[in-house]
């Protein structure tokens, strides 16, 4: 089912939550929103559910306008961030209870219910914990339920809001790739919201980023790692470092001298410069570099993050090197950015 | 009765340094206070009124509570507490439901309001009453036109009763509800069930031991009252006398052994509560852990 998101606003007591939302989701797509907390991608979430209603602009599912449907209309599976099992109910009540529920013809036998909220166990690989209660599971189990419970009533579309928020590291990483393998056997499209750009980076078909209630960028991890359209996206995804710096006929200047850099599109005046700290080439002389002294140097895992002080006292970047290089015992360190960007200054 | 401002919590064991234990002599004395008014002002009473409702033997004591007018009190009782016990219960969950899922302007006007009766007099509370429906009341004369008998009959009692008990079953069940929040039921709606399925399947067995104990005091109250029920109810015998208005009529008759006989009754229904009511804090507690852990 496909989802598109029609320039919706939301508001809560007069106070917007998202300015004007636009987003389209493909069918059996992966998606994830993210950002950190306050930028309105776990209402965004809500919206599309239908837990929420839009102040202004559409949803629509597929062709249909979907905005004023209740969540029961809209036949989405959605997963909470605390799960929000119900505690005194079994394990198989808890995935039976959306069929169960159900009016009429639709309602299968209470044997059928319990035939398919097996199956589901197995998908999830919960197998024979059919009796046990809520209480009796681990966090990670826990999760594994609620998202067997949602996606027992079939759904169009399948919302997760932090899925992964209340586990430790390990069990993350193992449910990540879990959730993976789900999604391209049943090929749901699938939503998910979360504060980790690694979980998103590694999980998704396309990450949304989201501040401030406005979705930043969408695209593929390496759209969003490799050419970040805004300096929120820099800073936000991924280490980043950044220089102010001056461009000059398109040359790229910082204080009084140029870095060798050239930026022949872009207009003169005063402008940002963004890169990443391990994506640096050094240089022995400096004639187009940029050029610090060692203030501090640190061992971060494989390699050695060197913090450089430019141009006097005020300027601080951080770049990375091989531990074993040279230049990390050096004072003087010369480098030039290898990809980098430059924002107008604001 | 138990008070309903002095809730009782379970006793925290917690291991206490030798720094911050008292001598053992403070201890005793400490004690000994504790045990000394509970015997005189709790357990001493209770022996009195089994001891003198049982004074002129069993014989005595049955047979006064074979009596018609005590038996009609008895009756009457019950009915009270059968009809403002359930009209509490709907009361109860629907402002414990608006106040805890809900965000309105004077919620906070509403859960004082709710309070009221725990500050009002239940003399005042009976009065109230008597001023709108009496014959000089503000309704009364409408009544009277329309051949409605309120006051100094069942209707009355039973308004008076509900207004005192009104709490009870709230004040139990809007902490318990605000804790819990509103994740299940969105779960639920979220899975294709409609409000009702909701409040059957998933909001009601969350708060049911909540509900059950708020119910048993609500219950206990209902059959005690005496303040408000006083005044609307006129004390006619064997039609408008509950069982603490007929005891105060036996006793100031000099009826001793009949007044204690249903003194009794009312002293056993606090027991029973008493213990359903620790029974329930046990079960009740261990739930709360339980969702607590989630």
């Amino acid at each position: 089912m496909e989802v598109r998101v029609a320039n919706v606003r939301k508001e809560f007591d007069r106070f917007p939550a998202l300015h004007d939302v636009s987003l389209d989701i493909k069918s059996g797509e992966l998606i994830a929103l993210l950002g950190p907390s306050g930028s309105g991608k776990t209402t965004l979430l809500r919206l599309i559910a239908g837990l929420e209603l839009p102040t202004r602009g559409n949803i629509f599912f597929g062709d249909e306008d979907a905005s004023n449907k209740s969540i029961q209309e809209r036949n989405v599976g959605f997963v909470f961030q605390h799960y929000a099992l119900f505690r005194h109910m079994t394990v198989a009540d808890n995935i039976g209870f959306g069929l169960k529920v159900r009016h009429g013809p639709s309602r299968p036998p209470a044997q059928e219910i319990r035939r398919r909220a097996s199956e589901l166990l197995d998908l999830v690989q919960l197998s024979g914990l059919e009796k046990r209660y809520p209480a009796q599971l681990s966090g990670g189990q826990r999760q594994r339920v609620a998202l067997a419970r949602a996606m027992a009533i079939e759904p169009k579309v399948l919302l997760l809001d932090e899925p992964f928020g209340a586990l430790d590291a390990q069990v993350r990483r193992e449910l990540r790739r879990w959730l993976r393998e789900i999604h391209d056997a049943t090929g749901h499209t699938t939503v998910f919201v979360t504060h980790d750009q690694e979980e998103a980076l590694e999980l998704a078909d396309r990450v949304v980023v989201m501040s401030q209630g406005r979705i930043e960028q969408v695209g593929t991890a390496d759209d969003i790692y490799d050419t970040p359209n805004s300096p929120f996206v820099y800073g936000f995804i991924g280490e980043s470092s950044s220089l102010p710096v001056k461009v000059e006929n398109g040359e790229i200047w910082l204080a009084d001298r140029p870095i060798g850099l050239a930026a022949p599109h872009e207009p003169s005046g005063e402008a940002m410069l963004y890169f990443r700290p391990h994506d640096v080439e050094l240089l022995d002389g400096c004639s187009g570099c940029i050029a610090g002294t060692v203030a501090a140097s640190r061992r971060v895992a494989g390699t050695r993050r060197v913090e450089l002080e430019i141009g006097g006292e005020r300027q601080r970047v951080e770049i990375e090197l091989p531990v074993d290089h040279p230049a990390a015992q050096k004072s003087r360190v010369a480098f030039r950015p290898g990809r980098w960007k430059l924002f107008p200054d604001a | 009765m138990a008070d309903p401002e002095i809730k009782s919590y379970a006793p925290h064991h917690e291991s206490r340094s030798a720094a911050v234990t008292e001598s053992r002599p403070a201890q005793a004395v400490l004690m000994a206070i504790v045990f000394a008014f509970l015997g005189i002002f709790l357990l001493l009473p209770l022996i009195i009124v089994f001891h003198e409702a049982l004074a002129k033997g069993v014989g005595a004591y049955t047979q006064s509570l074979s009596d018609a007018d005590t038996r009609s009190a008895i009756r009457l009782t019950l009915l009270v507490a059968a009809i403002s016990v359930p009209l509490n219960i709907v009361f109860g969950i629907s402002a414990a439901w608006a106040i805890a899922k809900f965000e309105f302007k004077g919620k906070a006007f509403l859960t004082t309001l709710i309070d009221l009766p725990f500050s009002v007099s239940p003399v005042i509370s009976g009065l109230v009453y008597v001023l709108l429906f009496g014959a000089q009341g503000l309704l009364g004369g409408w009544l009277k036109a329309h051949g409605i008998v309120i006051l100094f009959a069942v209707p009355g009692i039973v308004l008076a009763t509900v207004f005192v008990t009104f709490p009870f079953v709230a004040r139990e069940l809007i902490p318990l509800m605000q804790e819990q929040g509103n994740g299940d039921e969105e779960a639920a709606l979220s899975l294709g069930a409609n409000g009702w399925q909701t409040f059957w399947y998933v909001t009601l067995p969350n708060v049911k031991w909540g509900l059950l104990y708020g119910v048993l005091l609500c219950n206990a109250r209902a059959m005690g009252e005496f303040g408000a029920v006083s005044v609307v109810s006129g004390h006619i015998r064997g039609l408008t006398n509950t069982m603490p208005l007929h005891v105060e009529i036996l006793y100031n008759e000099y009826n001793a052994v009949g007044a204690f006989a249903v003194a009794s009754l009312l002293a056993g229904l606090a027991l029973v509560t008493l213990v359903l009511k620790t029974l329930l804090e046990m079960r009740y507690g261990a739930e709360i852990a339980a969702t607590r852990g989630h």
